[in-house]
């Protein structure tokens, strides 16, 4: 084994899962041949916006500071929305960076990000092939033995396959690590650039130059489905964005832009994009099952990472840290099966151990329960939200009523809509989800 | 904002073959309208799939590669393919 192969190692897809694992394995001296189906790393690729620095930085531990940022995460909100209101929470802090020091959280635009990350990993000794799809996974007595792309004489072989091909990924399922995902396993996100000048954004966020917000929005404005809208500062930008369950789509047949643009009306929004130009739509898949929906993670020749096993967490609207961390540890993997000569699952179950000794697996399993509550009790999104801002807005409104009147009446209109043995169990429900 | 405007700030490197096909026509014709009205006619961000009176016309070249018709569709009826290396969907920003 070994030998006959051209490279050790052939990663697809270069978004930040398949890049931190070419990355990690160059820098090894290992012979990597990164695919990419875009004619340029990133054209293909959409998030919401918020990246990590840790994860980052333990990937680029020398070049993450010349990334391409937009904004450091300085002010992080909630909203929970009725129609014409909303209860705001949120957290704002003084970033703080140094040169050994990534910043905690940032938003990035794509496109321009994951163009740097994939030269990263280039200059480390990967050979990027881009405007290549690759269409199938040659496989030999059960064993990865390579990749079929759309070119001529496309076929190539390596010792180790990384599947990095991001939501809903073809080539899983291709090489027999999962069954066909179903539409509750996969949200629809949406979401346009808004150019604003970067003086007007700091105004209307309250920002110091460079620094930026995250708002997280939920209740009304998903229309009872399962999902969440958001903003997120970037230079001169906002990524404004709504998305929710496929499923939830597919049964209240209200369209996407239809979605967002009543996203982008709701009161507290508007203000916010008042005299904004749309610069770009865009949509993507994002994977929402958890860890009940992985596939198997590693098998003879072949390892996931990313969006392509399923890994995000939502809750936490974090997804590219985990996949830069899985790659590194896909990376970290490759290079001990290099040294052992071995190729085969049972070198490669390294990669589930590393994955479950941190944060990566540990999180999503700590949400296993939140998936198919978000997919059957979409109410809950919009009921408590609702019910919390009319409380909050009653306890507001001076009119002559006294205090303790008010609470009475509150508490009548809650157990109007909801019984309090209801309550009791949409708690219970949702603290076993998320616990 | 309609659809057709949000569709008009994007690029695409168009193919001249398609990616997305129909597998089977009576499936949208007799099963779909009546179980489930069509979905992938609104769930389909870039409005790729239209009903002409018999059957789904599909406007490929606005897909912008999501995959969410292939999951969405109830009968897993639409056959969704990446476009060749190169071409569809060229984003701006991501």
């Amino acid at each position: 084994m070994g030998s006959s192969e051209q490279f050790d190692a052939i990663v697809v897809g270069a978004g930040p899962g398949g890049v931190s694992a070419a990355l990690t394995m160059a820098r090894a001296g290992l012979s990597v041949v990164l695919f990419e189906r875009a004619e340029r790393p990133g054209q293909k690729n959409v998030m919401g916006g918020v990246m990590y620095g840790r994860m980052l930085a333990d990937v680029a531990p020398e070049t993450w500071q010349q990334a391409p940022v937009e904004r450091v995460i300085a002010d992080e909100r909630v909203w929970l929305t009725t129609p014409d209101a909303a209860v705001t929470l949120g957290h704002k802090h003084v970033p703080h960076a140094g040169p050994s020091d990534p910043p905690n959280a940032f938003t990035v635009l794509r496109v321009p990000f994951d163009a740097w990350f994939a030269s990263q990993a280039e200059a480390a000794g990967a050979l990027i092939v881009p405007g290549t799809t690759v269409e199938d996974v040659i496989v030999e007595q059960g064993r990865v033995v390579g990749v079929r792309t759309g070119r001529q004489d496309g076929d190539l072989r390596a010792s180790l396959v990384v599947i990095a091909d991001g939501a809903n990924s073809f080539l899983v399922q291709k090489a027999g690590l999962s069954r066909p995902l179903e539409p509750h396993e996969m949200a629809l996100v949406v979401k346009e650039i808004v150019a604003l000048p970067p003086a007007t954004i700091e105004d209307r966020f309250n920002l110091e130059p460079g620094h930026g917000t995250t708002i997280e929005v939920y209740g009304s404005v998903t229309r009872g489905m399962a999902g969440y809208g958001f903003i997120y500062t970037n230079k001169e930008s906002l990524s404004v964005g709504i998305g929710a369950l496929i499923s939830h789509f597919m049964k209240t047949r209200i369209t996407p832009w239809d979605l967002l643009e009543g996203f982008k009306t709701h009161p507290l929004v508007a203000p916010l994009l008042r005299g904004g130009e749309v610069r770009e739509y865009l949509a993507h898949a994002i994977p929402e099952g958890g860890v009940r929906a992985m596939p198997r993670l590693y098998g003879d020749g072949v390892l996931v990472v990313g969006d392509a096993a399923m890994m995000v967490n939502n809750l936490h609207r974090e997804g590219s840290n985990l996949a830069m961390a899985a790659g590194r540890m896909a990376g970290e993997t490759a290079i001990q099966a290099k040294r052992a000569g071995d190729w085969s699952a049972r070198t490669l179950a390294t990669y589930r151990e590393l994955l479950e000794a941190s944060f990566v697996l540990q999180d999503l399993r700590k949400y296993e329960r939140l998936p198919g509550l978000v997919e059957h009790r979409p109410d809950l999104l919009e009921t408590y939200p609702a019910m919390l801002s009319e409380a909050v807005h009653e306890m507001l409104t001076v009119d002559g009523v006294s205090k303790r009147d008010k609470q009475r009446k509150i508490l009548r209109r809650l157990l109007a809509r909801r019984p309090w043995w209801r309550m009791l169990k949409d708690a219970a429900e949702g603290w076993r989800a998320m616990r | 904002m309609k659809i057709e405007e949000k569709l008009y700030t994007l690029r695409w490197k168009h193919d001249k073959q398609t990616h997305i096909k129909i597998t089977r026509a009576d499936v949208c014709l007799e099963r779909c309208d009546g179980e489930w009205h069509r979905p992938c006619t609104t769930f389909c961000p870039a409005n790729v799939y239209a009903w002409d009176g018999e059957k789904i016309a599909v406007s490929y070249e606005n897909c912008v590669e999501c995959t969410t018709c292939v999951l969405g569709c109830p009968y897993r009826n639409i056959d969704w393919k990446p476009p060749r290396g190169g071409f569809g969907i060229e984003w701006q920003n991501g």
